[in-house]
């Protein structure tokens, strides 16, 4: 049991120390990823093939003087760059390894462990150089971004609390219980300028001291670890990767609204964050960091890790805490706010969990340091999950105001075309924010990215998730995407959103479908703004932002679906009639094996024609032709 | 329920729904982590067991049904050991996959309503279109894909797979 | 300090409104809600209420708190658009097959979609239909008239403290339903209804008898007799423009005749007869000190409640069958000879203001040879549709009589109508019964009120009598756990499931204001004083009867005929939870582990006998079973070995009982 600082910081110091003269550090990232794809079997062959080398091989560091001969081999949280999975860092040296296969330990281990030289073939390669990257640093995805949050996520190994000790952790919590009344941290917060990071971007400063000021006996801090939004996982990252920092952040927040128990809520999809937070937790416990009566401080705080069961409605505040409450995740109406009745009908604070991770670096290094990257309005870095067509894919933090070229040029490598090809101007948008948030163009590509630029143009930072799309994407098929994502995972309370949703759905089918008149377009908007307007919980509220975001920016795309009966990316099969080119076709008869509807017919070795009143349009036969003599038009 | 799949028999059902209850001290506020805790066990929400637990905790049992319900990872209903999803698309629907799904209706046993063999051994679903219109009728039995299936072909399939079960369960 | 605020332009003042919708409302302003009951708690979905509020935007005016300054506008195209589209969303989901619906004329949803100006659907219908529960013989359910506003739900909980349907699954797919997806019956529903009370569509209405009650009129070797209940006579009215709380008894009598039912009697007659049979018990029991708190036994949603959640408490509940009952038996009595007709001929229909007495008719212990001492049960809606089918003009009927001797009544017997009546009728008589003097003011005024808990006490002869008077079962609930705790006591509880009781109950007039309530109470009252006779004791045909056939209060064929047993039920209908094996050839073993014995430790028995059966190797000739409820829960923890039912069970006798029938099967 930690009583002071002090004693916090002798195990910091033993613990760089141990570990500063170990020979080298093997890092296996261990991120929900790069375990897909196999990386606990490298890390157990690495371990079996050093000791089979003779050398001492440890999986967990000792606080001891003697570690100059040996080898640590230890898992981290994601570090990232997933698509380039699984990924092995070799420290001092910093060698960065992309795709390893079990088949490379051995060398790994004769070649860098031992001789200390790097192995090319496992290095990466930048995509438009060719230039072989043997550090991290040397990696383009990593060199332009500044992670801070993610700063030790895939560095050190969340399950050992004294690594995260080591890099100044709990420190904060010492100086917020000791040095700080409640007020003081609210101020400092607020003076940070810290939004809130799972969507609205609400003050967070703000939040704590309206939950502050409440006279209670009982108050709750919640973290909403539930990222349901497809396509992001820069919660998971970092509670997978350094789950101390998000329940430092936690107990700060108690510290500073007076609230002695808290919950993390975790969605169930997320089996190895759940695991390492209860690790986590429980190493606090052990260590006097959680619980009754913290380094001596007289501060008592539960912590609770409580897993979902499913729900993307559960992200909303008021539905997550029915849900800890044991009810149907249904929102409420607000008010009243949690801040003044949340969860049990007590005050509670409710953060994401990439604003709590960003709490003890403010209350450590001070607000100014914050403030020192980001925009006025917004400071600090946000995270982003780069997905799409785009090189390079994976987990990024980059400052608020940076701007779409960056982040999709440089950290992304450019966009990848439908043939695989990597270009630096094809991009068509980029959906930032998921299924709540809106499109961005090419207009947009220098516009600095920030809580406020985003919502002035009907977009939201939301979740972080950036999607990034070629010129071959429908922009119709992507609208539809997204509703069917809200519409499936509407709680169905609220009528505007049950049906709406439901409606909305309906009207972009018949659009795909090439049902829709100039009229299904009005109707739509209507619609959209409709249960916009009027949606009880915001998810229901910015469940149409991707349609009507998308009619704006494509609007002509739109009605060439509905005037002209034509898909201008060529995605929706019905508005593509399949024609036969004659020069082309060789009379193969495969085409007419395939069509479901005997469409299609001809005399062998001569061109065949399509019987276009019979066609349904399915495709089939655009796929099979190996002579590409079928094209949809 | 049957041993088919080689699942010890409910000897201490009861006992270990009251384990689980007891670990939670009988507080329905931890509605969630006790429903995950039985499916852990079971694989399923037994409605008996749902039954008795919402008297436990002293909340209604239509209300333990709407959380169960509400949430995607409760099951409740077992689902059989090989899901045969059939895709009932446009092109598969003309090409005949309704008389696919009779096909397996009558060698299974199943119907509208029942969905899963008692056994547990299969369970049919109809499936939106699949995307894979060239191949059609398109059944897809866990993760392996079976093209242009028919009603005798779909009936061997099934046999090839119960005559595979019955090998391995004489080998246990 | 005054408040004001702005509500479309017009400084308004407000002074603890609950929340800016009422503030509205009070202006005159009638914003649309389907989700929004002053009774039940704030739900905030159905989203029509919304107002603009300057710099907050589209709200929703039900779960905004009214704050000074607050500018408000109600009625804005963009307002006016966005609950027409609501409106249009729910058309396009839910049936609307107006004209057949039960609810047609009744309906907010079709009130709405009228009055806000929606003339077309542009979306697409495309709900799947779901199947009708028909299995009550109370209520329909149809799921797919149901636009989700949960009312129902609420008021099934909140009102009522039962929660036997809830939503179930998610989104498009919400539905309200009863545990698992099963029938009304099959659950712990007790048919009080009123969740079709507060339902704004047709999505759970009540069961009709009207077809078979048409049969029976039309059959002519039958004698078809009406008996009304008194809640009946106030509020029928409201169906044919009368205001609510109009007495049209008479009218009511004349076009009962002129349906073709031949003899019309009178609820509240039987109402005085069980005032007499209930206010004996009561001093019976009081004098003895013994089963106090005395339940009324009136309310059939009370008693099957009691049954269910209580069975502790079934000695408390007064034996005496509800007055429809009581009418049932002796009508089914006295009228073959006074008619000249076979009993089997006689049919006895009730005009009821209750869903519930669709089910108590029902009760296997209201038949008499199989025969139902109550054939048929109509709502006090389906008495005035079949007015209505036939053309009869309500309002243009000149009064008639009640039917002798069975329609005679003293105001007494009329008060049972409303929450606190029968408490005040038992008085009237217990009064003059214990203290021996004559009742001047017979007006309890104490056992009156909107209160859904009033507690009183009454001193006679210096004795105090200590009452509480309850309407809706969740009050009630925590009042028995009250008593349960040790915290309360009391000599007479009167329980009425309904709000206001039977005037308030889900067979009357449709209704959502508590206005009308309050209008048929006082009509209740109204009655009452126009009667020439208060007191059940001065009824003479009451008396007459009991000189003919009933000897005295309590006698032994008064017991036969208007009184009654009670028995635990369980809550859900299932099978067993199979512990063991499944196998009918062994010895069956079977451990109640319903609430009741579970709290009695039922558990415990249960483990100590698998343990026994594993440790003695008898897995192969005994079966265990937990079982959800046997219906013995006064008796638990109950165990069944075999054939043998072991009541106030312990592990140890189940263990003897199991090994002497092993032994002898060995």
């Amino acid at each position: 049991m930690l009583k002071s600082l002090d004693e916090l910081k002798e195990i910091a110091v033993k613990y760089n120390n141990s570990s500063n003269i170990l020979k080298k550090r093997v890092i296996v990232c261990a991120g929900t990823g790069c375990v897909a794809n196999g990386s606990l079997k490298i890390y157990n062959q690495l371990v079996k093939k050093i000791k089979e080398a003779g050398i001492d091989c440890i999986v967990e560091l000792k606080m001891e003087e003697s570690n100059e001969s040996k080898i640590l081999v230890s898992e981290s949280g994601c570090q990232g760059f997933c698509q380039m999975g699984p990924l092995v860092t070799i420290e001092p040296d910093g060698i960065h390894y992309v795709k390893v296969k079990v088949e490379d330990v051995q060398e790994i281990v004769n070649h860098t462990l031992v001789l200390g030289k790097p192995i090319d073939r496992l290095l990466y390669v930048d995509p438009l150089t060719g230039e072989h990257c043997v550090h991290t640093q040397d990696i383009r995805f990593y060199n332009r971004q500044s992670r801070k949050v993610l700063g030790l996520c895939g560095h050190i190994n969340p399950s050992d609390i004294h690594e995260y000790i080591a890099k100044n952790g709990y420190q904060a919590v010492f100086k917020a219980l000791t040095e700080m009344t409640d007020k003081d941290i609210c101020e400092e917060i607020t003076y940070a300028g810290l939004r809130g990071r799972g969507g609205g971007g609400f003050p967070t400063g703000r939040k704590w001291e309206l939950t502050r000021i409440q006279k209670s006996e009982k108050k709750y801090v919640i973290c909403n670890g539930d990222e349901g939004d497809p396509g992001a996982f820069m919660d998971r990252s970092v509670m997978e990767g350094n789950p101390h920092s998000v329940i430092e952040g936690m107990i700060i927040a108690a510290k500073a609204i007076g609230a002695d128990e808290g919950y993390i809520y975790v969605r169930t999809e997320y089996p190895f964050a759940v695991r390492r937070l209860k690790i986590a937790v429980k190493q606090a416990e052990e260590l006097g960091l959680l619980g009754e009566n913290i380094m001596g401080t007289g501060f008592n705080f539960k912590l609770h890790v409580m897993e979902g069961a499913g729900a993307f409605v559960c992200g909303e505040e008021t539905a997550l805490m029915s849900s800890i409450e044991g009810k149907r995740g249904m929102p409420k109406p607000k008010p009243p706010f949690p801040a003044q009745s949340g969860l049990f009908g007590k005050p509670t604070v409710i953060n994401n969990v990439e604003t709590l991770a960003s709490v003890p670096q403010i209350i450590l290094y001070g607000a100014k340091e914050f403030r020192s990257c980001g925009t006025e309005n917004s400071p600090g870095t946000k995270t982003f999950a780069l997905t799409g067509h785009v090189a390079n894919t994976g987990l990024i933090e980059v400052p608020f105001g940076s701007t779409i070229r960056e982040i999709v040029y440089n950290i992304g490598g450019g966009v990848t075309l439908s043939d695989g090809t990597i270009s630096s101007n094809g991009l068509k948008a980029v959906q930032i924010g998921g299924p709540s948030g809106g499109c961005l163009t090419t207009e947009h590509m220098d516009m600095p990215l920030d809580f406020d630029s985003l919502s002035g143009i009907g977009a939201m930072v939301g979740s972080g998730g950036l999607v990034v799309m070629n010129k071959d994407t429908c922009m119709v098929k992507m609208a539809h995407f997204f509703m069917q994502f809200t519409q499936n995972e509407s709680c169905g309370k609220c009528i505007p959103c049950r049906e709406g949703t439901k409606q909305m759905l309906a009207l972009l089918e018949d659009i795909i479908e090439g049902r829709a008149t100039g009229e299904t377009l009005d109707i739509l908007e209507e619609l959209a703004k409709a249960v916009q307007k009027g949606s009880l919980c915001g998810l229901g509220k910015t469940a149409p932002n991707p349609v009507l975001s998308m009619m704006t920016q494509f609007r002509e795309e739109y009605e060439a679906h509905v005037i002209q009966k034509k898909c201008p990316a060529k995605q929706c099969k019905a508005l593509l009639s399949p024609q036969i080119i004659p020069e082309k076709c060789k009379g193969c008869g495969l085409c007419v094996k395939v069509c479901p509807v005997n469409a299609i017919s001809g005399v062998r070795k001569e061109a065949h024609y399509i019987n276009e009143e019979l066609c349904i349009k399915c495709g089939a036969c655009l796929e099979t032709c190996r002579l590409n003599a079928i094209v949809g038009v | 329920m049957s041993s088919h799949n080689g699942d010890s028999l409910p000897v201490r059902k009861f006992e270990k729904v009251c384990e689980i209850l007891k670990s939670y001290n009988y507080d329905s506020t931890k509605l969630i982590p006790i429903l995950q805790t039985i499916q852990e066990e079971y694989r399923y929400l037994p409605e008996d067991v749902m039954i008795f637990v919402a008297s436990s905790l002293d909340i209604s049992p239509a209300k333990l049904y709407g959380v169960a319900t509400f949430y995607a990872h409760f099951a409740l209903e077992p689902k059989g050991k090989y899901v045969i999803k059939v895709c009932d698309g446009t092109a598969c629907h003309v090409k005949g996959s309704n008389p696919v799904v009779e096909a397996i209706e009558l060698k299974l046993g199943l119907n509208d309503k029942k969905h899963t063999t008692d056994d547990l051994l299969f369970t049919l679903e109809k499936v939106s279109c699949l995307g894979a219109c060239g191949l059609a009728p398109v059944v897809v039995i866990n993760e392996d894909v079976y093209s242009q299936v028919n009603p005798q072909t779909i009936v061997e399939i099934i046999d090839k797979i119960i005559t595979m079960e019955n090998n391995n369960a004489q080998v246990a | 300090m005054k408040k004001t605020l702005e509500i479309n332009g017009k400084a308004v003042e407000f002074n603890g409104e609950k929340n800016l919708l009422e503030v509205i409302r009070k202006e005159n302003i009638d914003l649309p809600t389907f989700c929004y009951h002053s009774e039940l708690s704030i739900y905030g979905a159905c989203r029509l209420c919304v107002v603009e509020v300057d710099g907050r935007g589209v709200q929703a005016s039900c779960s905004l708190a009214p704050e000074s300054g607050m500018k408000v506008r109600t009625n804005t195209e963009q307002l006016r658009n966005l609950r027409k589209i609501y409106i249009e969303l729910l058309l396009a989901s839910y049936n609307h097959d107006c004209p057949t619906c039960a609810k047609n004329n009744n309906c907010k949803l079709q009130e709405l979609a009228y009055k806000l100006g929606v003339r077309e659907i542009r979306f697409k219908r495309n709900q799947e239909q779901l199947p009708v529960d028909n299995s009550s013989h109370a209520l329909l359910r149809d799921s797919n008239k149901c636009i989700l506003c949960g009312d129902c739900v609420r008021a099934c909980e909140e009102i009522q403290g039962i929660g036997a349907i809830d939503f179930a699954f998610r989104g498009a797919k919400s539905v309200v339903s009863p545990a698992f997806g099963k029938g009304l019956s099959h659950i712990d529903c007790v048919d009080c209804g009123q969740c079709s009370r507060v339902c704004p569509t047709g999505a759970i209405v009540p069961k009709s008898e009207v077809a078979e009650v048409w049969k029976a009129i039309e059959d002519n070797s039958k004698v078809v007799v009406a008996q009304i209940a008194p809640a009946v006579r106030v509020a029928i009215g409201e169906e044919f423009g009368y205001k609510s709380g109009t007495i049209v008894t008479g009218q009511l009598i004349a076009a009962l005749k002129m349906l073709g039912f031949d003899k019309v009697f009178d609820s509240s007659f039987t109402a005085d007869l069980t005032v007499i049979e209930e206010a004996n018990e009561f001093i019976e029991r009081k004098t003895k000190n013994e089963n106090l708190p005395l339940f009324t036994s009136c309310c059939p949603a009370w008693v099957k409640y009691v049954e269910q959640y209580f069975p502790e408490y079934l000695h408390n509940l007064s034996t005496c069958r509800s007055p429809q009952q009581m009418f049932g038996s002796i009508a089914k009595s006295i009228l073959p000879d006074l008619l000249g007709k076979k009993r089997e001929d006689i049919v006895v229909v009730s005009i009821m203001p209750c869903t519930a007495k669709k089910v108590e008719a029902r009760r296997p212990e209201f038949s008499t040879d199989g025969l139902q001492d109550v054939d048929y049960v109509l709502t006090t809606q389906e008495l005035a549709n079949m007015i209505k089918q036939v053309g009869i003009k309500f309002e243009n009927l000149s009064p008639e009589a009640f039917d002798l001797p069975l329609g005679f009544k003293t105001g007494a017997g009329v008060l049972f109508g409303n929450s606190g009546g029968v408490s005040e009728a038992v008085l009237r008589y217990a009064y003059e019964k214990i203290s021996g003097q004559i009742l001047d003011n017979v007006d309890f005024k104490e056992v009156r009120g909107k209160n859904a808990i009033r507690e009183t006490s009454i001193q006679i002869n210096g004795q105090m009598i200590n009452l509480c008077i309850i309407h809706g079962l969740k009050n009630a609930k925590n009042i028995v756990k009250q008593i349960q705790n040790g915290e309360k006591h009391y000599d007479l509880i009167e329980v009425m499931a309904c709000p206001g009781g039977c005037i308030g109950g889900a067979g009357q007039p449709v209704y959502y204001d508590e206005e009308t309530r309050n209008n048929r109470t006082k009509g209740i009252y109204d009655c009452d004083k126009m009667l020439q006779l208060h007191k059940s004791q001065e009824n003479p045909y009451v008396a007459d009867l009991y000189k003919n056939i009933l000897k005295e209060p309590n006698s032994e064929v008064a017991h036969h005929l208007l009184h009654t047993q009670y028995k635990s039920k369980k809550r859900i209908k299932e099978g067993a939870m199979e512990l063991i094996t499944s196998d009918s050839s062994k010895l069956q073993v079977s451990v109640c582990v319903g609430t009741n014995c579970f709290i009695k430790g039922s558990q415990e028995i249960l483990k100590k006998l698998i343990n026994y059966v594993e440790q003695n190797n008898l897995t192969d000739v005994v079966d265990i079973k937990a079982n959800f409820c046997m219906e013995n829960c006064d008796e638990g923890p109950s165990v069944t070995v075999g054939d043998k039912l072991i009541k106030k069970c312990s592990a140890e006798s189940a263990i003897r009982t199991l090994e002497a029938l092993v032994s002898q099967i060995a």
